[in-house]
C-alpha cells in the first residue's frame, strides 16, 4: 500500500474524525434532554403535551435523518430560517435522537414498579425527589441497553451529514476517490468510523454488566 | 389505657373505588405504645384502611387525626405526616440500585435532612437488633425474603415515625422465615411502638396484639381484646372466620 | 400557493418519476428482507447452537455490522469492489447486497434470541410426550419462536425502508434523487419546490412506516399479553 498516500489523508480524515465525533456528541446529549422531558410528560400522563411528544415521537422515528435533514437545510431557508449545516447536523440528530431516547427512557420508568413509588411515598418522599433518587436511577438501568443502542445508531447515522454540505469522514473519503485511491481511502473510512464507534460500543457493554451487577435482575 | 394519649384517631371514614364500597364508616382509636391488629377475609378492606392512613388512597369522607391534628384535609403535606406514619408492604419494596444501609439512610438523609454520620448509629443500632448488621452493604438480591422484610421495617423506623403501619409483611415469605420478621415486630411491640398490623398469623395476633378489631365487607365487626376474640368471638363472622384455621383430624377407616 | 405545490409534485413528468423513485426505495427493501430472513434464520440457528468457533465467528461479524454505518459499508463495497474485481457491480445490486448483510446480522441475532428465550422445560415436556427431536422443533419451538420473532422482523422492515435513501450516494436514482432532481429543475422558477418536494418525501415515509411500526407494536401487545 501507498503510504505516502496515508501521511497525505491522515490530516485530513483525523479532522473529519473530530467532527463526527463533536457532532454525535451533541446530537446524543441533546437527544436524551429531549427524551427525558418527552418521557417524563408521558410518565406523568400531561394532557395536551403528551398528545404533542406522541405525534412528535411518531414522525421522527417513521421519517429517514436524511429527509429530515433534506428539510432543514433545503426547504426551510424558503421558509425563512437558514440554519447553517452543523447546526442541521446537530438538530437533526437531535429530533432523531430525541424520539428514541424518550421511549428509551419511558420503558424504563415504566418498569420501575407501583409500590416502589408507594414505598418511596411513604418514606415521605416528594415528587421530584421520588424521581431524582428513586425513580430515575433505577429507570436508567433499565434503559441502559437501549440507551446505548441509540447512541451507536446516532453515530452511525452521522454518516449522512455531507448532504447538508459537511466535510465529514465520507466527504473525505469520496474526494480522495476521485483522485484513484478507492481501496485506501475506503479502508481509512471503515478505521476510522471503528475508531469512533468501537470504544463507544465497548464501554456501555462494559457499563450494562456492571449495571447489572450492581443488584438488579432479582 | 384510657389515659394515655391518643396517637391516631379515625373517625367514619368511608372509602369507594366507583361504586364498590371499600370502607363503610370505620371509626377507630389507636392510643400511644398499643398494638392493634386488624384481621378478616381478604376484601374486607384492611389493606386499604391502612393505605388511607398513610394517604395512599384518597378517601371519600371522614377525618383522620394524627396527635390530635386533622391530616385528611384540603392541605395536608402528606410528605410531612408520612414521615410520621412508617409502613411496611408485604413485598418488602426494598430499592434494589441501593445497598442496605443505602436503602435505611435515603429517607432520613433526603427527606429528613438529618446528616449521614448522625443516623448511622442509629441504622446500624437497629440493623443489630434485627440480627442484620454484617449484611449492611450487601445488595437486596443477596438477601432472603425475612432478611428484606427485616431491613424494611429498620428503613421505616429509622424515620422514627410516631406510629408503624404493617401491611401483611410476612404473606410472601417462605414458611421458615415468617417467624424471624414476626420476632422483629415482637419486640417492638414489647418496646413500646405503637403499631397497626394487618396479618393473617392468628397464633402472633393473639400473642402481639393489646387489641384486637374483626372486619369484614368494609365495616368494624367486632372490636375487643385478644383473649376475648380468639377464645369468645361474639359475632357468627367472625367465629366462621376463625373457624378458616382450625383443622380437624380424619380418621380413616381401617381397610379389611 | 396551490400552484406552486401542483408544478413542483405533478408538473410535467414530476409526479410519476416520484412514484418510480418510491418503487425502487421499497423494491430495494422488500428484496433485502426477504434474503435476510432467508438467510438470517439459519444464520440465528447456527449461532444458538454448541459450535464455539461458529459462534465467535458469527458475534464478530454481529459487532462489526453493529458498529458500521451502512453508508460506510454501501460505500465501501460499491467502489472498491466495482473498481477492484473485474465484474462491474451495478449499484443496486450492492444496495441489497448490503442491506442483506446488515439484515442477516440483525435476524440471526433476533432468531437467536427468540430460541433461546423458550424455556428448556418446553423441550423436556416435548420429550416427555413422546415427541421426536424434529417434532419438538417444529410443533413446539418454532412456533413460539415465530411469535416472538414478528415484531423484530417487521421493525427491521421500517428501519430498511428508512435506510434505502442511502442508496442515493451510489448514483442510483431513488424517491430521494428524483426529488433533487425535480428540485433542481423547478427550483429556478419557484423558490418553494423545495419546500413541497422534500416536505411531501417526507411524509410519504410517514404514511409508510407508520402503519408499518404501528402493527409491529400492535403484535408486540398481544404477544406480551399472551
Amino acid at each position: 500500500m501507498d503510504t505516502s498516500f496515508i501521511s497525505q489523508s491522515l490530516p485530513l480524515f483525523a479532522k473529519a474524525t473530530w467532527l463526527t465525533l463533536v457532532l454525535s456528541f451533541f446530537g446524543v446529549v441533546f437527544s436524551i434532554v429531549v427524551g427525558t422531558f418527552c418521557a417524563i410528560i408521558n410518565f406523568y400522563k400531561i394532557p395536551v403535551l403528551r398528545r404533542i411528544v406522541y405525534a412528535y415521537i411518531e414522525v421522527a422515528r417513521n421519517t429517514p435523518l436524511i429527509v429530515q435533514l433534506f428539510f432543514l437545510y433545503y426547504a426551510l431557508p424558503r421558509l425563512g430560517m437558514v440554519l447553517d449545516g452543523k447546526t442541521c447536523a446537530v438538530v437533526g440528530l437531535t429530533f432523531l435522537g430525541g424520539a428514541y431516547m424518550a421511549e428509551a427512557i419511558r420503558s424504563g420508568l415504566q418498569s420501575v414498579g407501583r409500590t416502589q413509588i408507594e414505598t418511596g411515598m411513604s418514606l415521605g418522599f416528594g415528587k421530584i425527589k421520588l424521581m431524582r433518587y428513586i425513580i430515575i436511577p433505577q429507570a436508567l438501568a433499565v434503559a441502559l441497553p437501549v440507551i446505548s443502542a441509540t447512541t451507536i445508531f446516532l453515530m452511525k447515522e452521522t454518516s449522512v451529514v455531507s448532504i447538508v454540505a459537511l466535510h465529514d469522514l465520507l466527504y473525505v473519503a469520496k474526494d480522495l476517490l476521485k483522485e484513484g485511491h478507492a481501496l485506501q481511502s475506503n479502508l481509512m473510512l471503515v478505521v476510522c468510523y471503528l475508531i469512533l464507534i468501537l470504544p463507544v460500543s465497548l464501554g456501555f457493554s462494559y457499563l450494562e454488566r456492571r449495571s447489572r451487577f450492581a443488584g438488579f435482575g432479582a | 389505657m384510657p389515659e394515655s394519649q391518643m396517637v391516631l384517631e379515625i373517625r367514619n371514614l368511608v372509602k369507594s373505588y366507583g361504586e364498590r364500597l371499600i370502607l363503610n364508616g370505620i371509626s377507630l382509636d389507636i392510643h400511644e405504645a398499643e398494638v392493634l391488629v386488624v384481621i378478616g377475609p381478604s376484601g374486607c378492606g384492611k389493606s386499604t384502611l391502612l393505605r388511607c392512613l398513610n394517604g395512599l388512597e384518597p378517601i371519600n369522607s371522614g377525618d383522620i387525626y394524627l396527635d390530635g391534628g386533622l391530616i385528611t384535609g384540603p392541605d395536608t403535606d402528606w410528605c410531612e405526616i408520612r414521615q410520621k406514619i412508617g409502613m411496611v408492604f408485604q413485598s418488602y419494596e426494598l430499592f434494589p440500585h441501593l445497598t442496605v444501609i443505602d436503602n435505611i439512610l435515603l429517607g432520613p438523609t433526603k427527606v429528613q435532612k438529618r446528616k449521614r454520620a448522625d443516623v448511622i448509629p442509629e441504622a446500624n443500632n437497629w440493623l443489630e437488633r434485627v440480627g442484620l448488621l454484617d449484611r449492611a452493604d450487601a445488595y437486596p438480591r443477596q438477601l432472603s425474603g425475612g432478611q428484606k422484610q427485616r431491613v424494611a421495617i429498620v428503613r421505616a423506623l429509622t424515620m422514627q415515625p410516631k406510629v408503624m403501619l404493617f401491611d401483611e409483611v410476612t404473606a410472601s415469605l417462605d414458611p421458615e422465615m415468617v417467624r424471624e420478621v414476626l420476632d422483629v415486630m415482637l419486640e417492638l411491640a414489647t418496646q413500646g411502638l405503637t403499631m397497626v398490623i394487618v396479618t393473617h398469623e392468628m397464633g402472633f395476633a393473639r400473642a402481639v396484639a393489646d387489641k384486637v378489631i374483626f372486619m369484614d365487607k368494609g365495616v368494624i365487626v367486632e372490636s375487643a381484646g385478644p383473649e376475648e376474640f380468639f377464645d369468645h368471638p361474639q359475632s357468627e363472622r367472625a367465629k366462621r372466620f376463625l373457624n378458616i384455621f382450625e383443622f380437624t383430624g380424619i380418621h380413616r377407616v381401617a381397610a379389611g | 400557493m396551490l400552484d406552486s405545490v401542483h408544478n413542483a409534485l405533478f408538473a410535467g413528468e414530476n409526479f410519476r418519476r416520484l412514484m418510480e423513485g418510491l418503487g425502487l426505495t421499497l423494491w430495494i427493501s422488500f428484496l433485502s428482507v426477504v434474503l435476510s430472513i432467508a438467510l438470517g434464520i439459519p444464520a440465528g440457528l447456527l449461532m444458538s447452537s454448541k459450535n464455539k468457533f461458529l459462534r465467535g465467528f458469527f458475534r464478530l461479524y454481529l459487532e462489526f455490522i453493529r458498529v458500521m454505518p451502512i453508508l460506510v459499508l454501501l460505500f465501501f463495497f460499491y467502489y472498491t469492489l466495482s473498481r477492484y474485481s473485474a465484474i462491474n457491480l451495478s449499484p443496486f445490486f450492492v444496495s441489497v447486497m448490503v442491506f442483506t448483510m446488515w439484515g442477516v446480522a440483525e435476524m440471526a441475532d433476533l432468531v437467536r434470541a427468540a430460541v433461546t428465550s423458550i424455556p428448556a422445560h418446553q423441550r423436556e415436556s416435548g420429550r416427555a410426550l413422546g415427541l421426536s427431536e424434529l417434532q419438538i422443533n417444529f410443533l413446539i419451538i418454532l412456533p413460539q419462536a415465530i411469535r416472538r420473532l414478528l415484531p423484530g422482523v417487521i421493525n427491521l422492515t421500517t428501519r430498511m425502508i428508512k435506510t434505502t435513501p442511502f442508496v442515493f450516494f451510489i448514483n442510483m436514482v431513488d424517491l430521494f434523487k428524483v426529488g433533487q432532481q425535480i428540485v433542481e429543475v423547478s427550483g429556478m422558477r419557484d423558490r418553494m419546490a423545495s419546500v413541497w418536494v422534500y416536505g411531501f418525501i417526507f411524509i410519504l415515509f410517514f404514511v409508510i412506516c407508520y402503519p408499518i411500526s404501528l402493527f409491529s407494536r400492535y403484535l408486540e401487545n398481544k404477544y406480551q399479553s399472551a
